[in-house]
């Protein structure tokens, strides 16, 4: 039997369409986008001027707290704007535009090198360069990588948690990494394993990866603490608080992080980050990104820089086609749907998934039946149905008792409800209004 | 690209396939085999029965969309023509006309209407119905027709009570399980419906199967129907085992009456039954309790309808008491 996490879970169809595909270098794009928030927390502090010349990998925006992340040109160039652009959320944010320098040798290098898995850095150093080059969680949260690292000195910690679960249907991007980077990935684990001073890592597949799962067995070495865990096929699986406690049994508490049962969680692509940031010097200037969508022609796996316009993607797998009606940055559980392809890739971009008319739609919203799937496939044990009820009356103080903070917004509940409710847009109106976020009038 | 709408909608992005009105006609299908075993055993009386129930109880719920509450009329959804069917399932075959129409109006107009509509009502609007008949027409209700000519081996010696009838009224009467057993219809009778009762509650296997398909289709869940006839089971089987010549045996009250079609049918009606695993466990086992309690003590010869009823009022309360365990609300975390 293979773990899995005990409450809640919805398998959606899978649809990993790219799954076969090795993944692509995009050119080099003319010009690059750079938003100045890519990660949670504070947004980053443009140190460049228009016209500056920047060189690839020199620090254009310096992180602007504890909670924030540099951000590093993924282009030799030239600024040419300082500009409100919209980016994935759908607002307007502040972006570093610059024109990429075609003769520059730099922006030809192709950043690939021999595996170096000598780790000669102590783990301060480590962590440093952690913080300095920028790096984020790539599995889609963008949480500033250095700030979960940082264990205080009454913290216990015997375990690091490596997410290589990708439990949203159609993407790829995680696979790919792990099939092509199995030992760069390993080696970064060791590097981690270093840096917070823990003897045990569990690297997370899930059961429909089995090549990653037997490559990882193949290479990894015996006695380096490093397991490998297949996992049952389940969304959300690659929630953290998911993933602990189908890998170890622990349940974070309610509110809490995982550092509070002892673990520490980072994506693959995170670490694999992690890894050329301290054993090749580079900073995150760019991922992985899964262009998929069953109406495209050559749906594929990109690696692109940070900054690329997505209609450059988009056009690399033979354009947008006629049929599409939704264009979602993400997977199509937790994704946003995009008004336009003049959005950048940023950090936290792990794909573009464009949709057709047959599942973009929603279906006409009818009475609730109180069949209480939404309840059963909870995987945080809330009762959605309830909660968007609260919501709908303005009681918001009896949501917030009955812990509407605490869901993940994975949306297993909107995802089963048989009379199409929007049980996850009244839950998420209502968070924001038990935060303060959102006046109650609203 | 800029030509085409592109919609803008927050996540999820896709949708299962099931749908409210799917789950409603696989309710539909699933009632099929035990409507042919009816026809088959009592003729025309239960196609006119059936068919009475199921025209008024959409009539009504159309007059009522339209002209009552002016909304847009969900027919649709097949929610009244469930409560239709069942309906018609809990009464004698051959009722007269207009009190199937008069049963009909109580279960959509009060039952489900007066209290909002589809999701709203708190009891199960068939049942409403049919208790609303059974104590208003008490005579014709318990008249329990004779089966058409030349069909169904046995129906001739039990016609005009019911199983749990000759039951109640023998055992009342000082007499004893074992001068009652040549009346009580076989195991293999009560099993293919060749007994006496509602219209729908003839035959087990025909239910069984139905049940059997709602659970593969998961519109149901294995909890109520279990619960129910397991409490049934263990009850009846503690009484019998102690004075097994005043009590039937569990097989018998299994068997017999509205037990199974309640259990897969009624009592798992998704929105007047709890929305917790451990609700409906608890749910059941009320109605279980209840509906031996009446079978053994009260005065009806069966009482699983007002069983079903009663918990119904509970389900609010089940609800609130019995939550789905939040995700890390133990006190202390466990570390290994």
């Amino acid at each position: 039997m293979l773990k899995t996490f005990p409450k809640g879970g919805i398998h959606p169809p899978e649809n990993k369409l790219t799954s076969g595909q090795p993944i692509r270098r995009m050119g080099i794009p003319k010009t690059v986008y750079v938003p100045i928030a890519q990660h949670i927390g504070i947004p980053a502090e443009i140190i460049v001027e228009r016209k500056d010349k920047v060189t690839i990998g020199q620090v254009i925006a310096r992180s602007g707290g504890y909670v924030s992340s540099n951000i590093h040109a993924p282009v030799a160039g030239t600024v040419t704007k300082l500009d409100m652009i919209v980016d994935t959320s759908g607002y307007k944010k502040q972006c570093i535009v610059i024109r990429t320098d075609e003769k520059d040798p730099a922006n030809a290098e192709v950043p690939e090198w021999p595996l170096k898995s000598e780790i000669t850095l102590s783990p301060e150093e480590i962590l440093q360069r952690i913080s300095d080059y920028g790096i984020v969680g790539l599995g889609g949260a963008t949480f500033p990588a250095h700030v979960k690292l940082h264990i205080k000195k009454d913290q216990h910690l015997d375990c690091l948690i490596v997410n290589g679960v990708e439990c949203e249907p159609y993407l790829t991007a995680d696979h790919r990494l792990m099939l092509e980077k199995t030992d760069e990935i390993l080696v970064g684990i060791r590097i981690l394993m270093h840096a917070l001073g823990v003897g045990r890592a569990i690297i997370g597949i899930e059961n429909n990866k089995r090549d990653a799962i037997e490559r990882f067995r193949e290479r990894c070495p015996k006695g380096s603490g490093i397991q490998i865990a297949a996992l049952q096929v389940k969304y959300p699986q690659g929630g953290e608080k998911q993933l602990v406690r189908a890998l170890l049994g622990r349940e974070v508490p309610k509110n809490g992080l995982p550092l509070d049962v002892g673990v520490v969680v980072h994506n693959v692509g995170t670490i694999f980050a992690i890894y050329q940031a301290v054993q090749h010097n580079r900073p995150l200037m760019e991922r992985v990104v899964t262009v998929t969508g069953k109406h495209l022609q050559a749906p594929s796996n990109f690696w692109a820089r940070i900054g690329t316009p997505i209609a450059d993607l988009l056009e690399a797998v033979g354009g947008v086609p006629e049929a599409t009606r939704k264009i979602v940055s993400g997977g199509p559980m937790m994704g946003k749907a995009l008004k336009s392809t003049d959005v950048p890739v940023t950090k936290g971009t792990s794909g573009i998934l464009v949709i057709g008319e047959e599942e973009a739609s929603r279906g006409e919203p009818r009475n609730c039946i109180r069949c209480g799937e939404c309840v059963s496939v909870c995987p945080m044990g809330l009762e959605p149905h309830l909660l968007m009820n609260l919501t709908e009356k303005g009681m918001y103080s009896h949501a917030s008792n009955e812990d509407i903070l605490t869901c993940i917004e994975c949306g297993s509940c909107s995802y089963v409800c048989p009379s199409h409710r929007p049980l996850l847009d009244y839950i998420r109106f209502g968070k924001s209004v038990v935060k303060g976020l959102t006046p109650k009038t609203a | 690209m800029e030509s085409q709408p592109i919609i803008v909608s927050a996540s999820p992005h896709v949708h299962s396939d099931r749908t409210s009105k799917r789950l409603m006609y696989d309710v539909v299908i699933a009632l099929i085999p035990a409507f042919l075993v009816s026809v088959y055993v009592f003729g025309i009386p239960a196609l006119i029965t059936t068919t009475t129930a199921v025209v008024s109880c959409l009539l009504f719920e159309y007059l009522i969309q339209k002209y009552l509450m002016k909304t847009e009329t969900t027919l649709g959804d097949g929610s009244a023509l469930i409560t239709g069917i069942l309906l018609a399932f809990n009464l004698p075959a051959g009722l007269p006309v207009w009190m199937v129409i008069a049963g009909s109006l109580v279960a959509i107009g009060i039952a489900k209407w007066s209290f909002g509509g589809l999701g709203f009502n708190v009891f199960n609007p068939a049942l409403v119905g049919r208790v609303f008949l059974l104590i208003s027409f008490p005579v014709q209700m318990t008249l329990w027709p004779m089966a058409a000519e030349g069909v169904g081996p046995n129906v001739d010696a039990v016609a005009g009570a019911t199983t749990l009838g000759i039951l109640k009224e023998g055992l009342q009467f000082g007499e004893t399980m074992s001068t009652l057993a040549p009346r009580i219809p076989s195991g293999m009778d009560m099993l293919l419906g060749f007994t006496s009762g509602s219209l729908g509650e003839m035959s087990a296997l025909a239910l069984l199967a139905g049940g059997g398909y709602l659970l593969a289709r998961r519109v149901i869940s294995w909890h109520i129907p279990v619960v129910v006839l397991a409490t049934m089971a263990l009850m009846t089987g503690i009484f019998w085992a102690v004075d097994p010549e005043h009590y039937a045996n569990p097989l018998i009250h299994l068997l017999s009456g509205g037990a199974i079609l309640g259990a897969f049918y009624m009592a798992t009606d998704l929105v007047t039954s709890p929305v917790t695993r451990k609700g409906m466990v608890v749910f059941a086992i009320g109605i279980g309790v209840l509906t031996v309690v009446i079978r053994l003590f009260g005065s009806y010869p069966e009482g699983i309808s007002f069983a079903i009823l009663i918990m119904n009022a509970f389900v609010p309360l089940i609800n609130r008491y019995f939550k789905p365990r939040r995700f890390g609300s133990r006190i202390k975390a466990k570390i290994v």
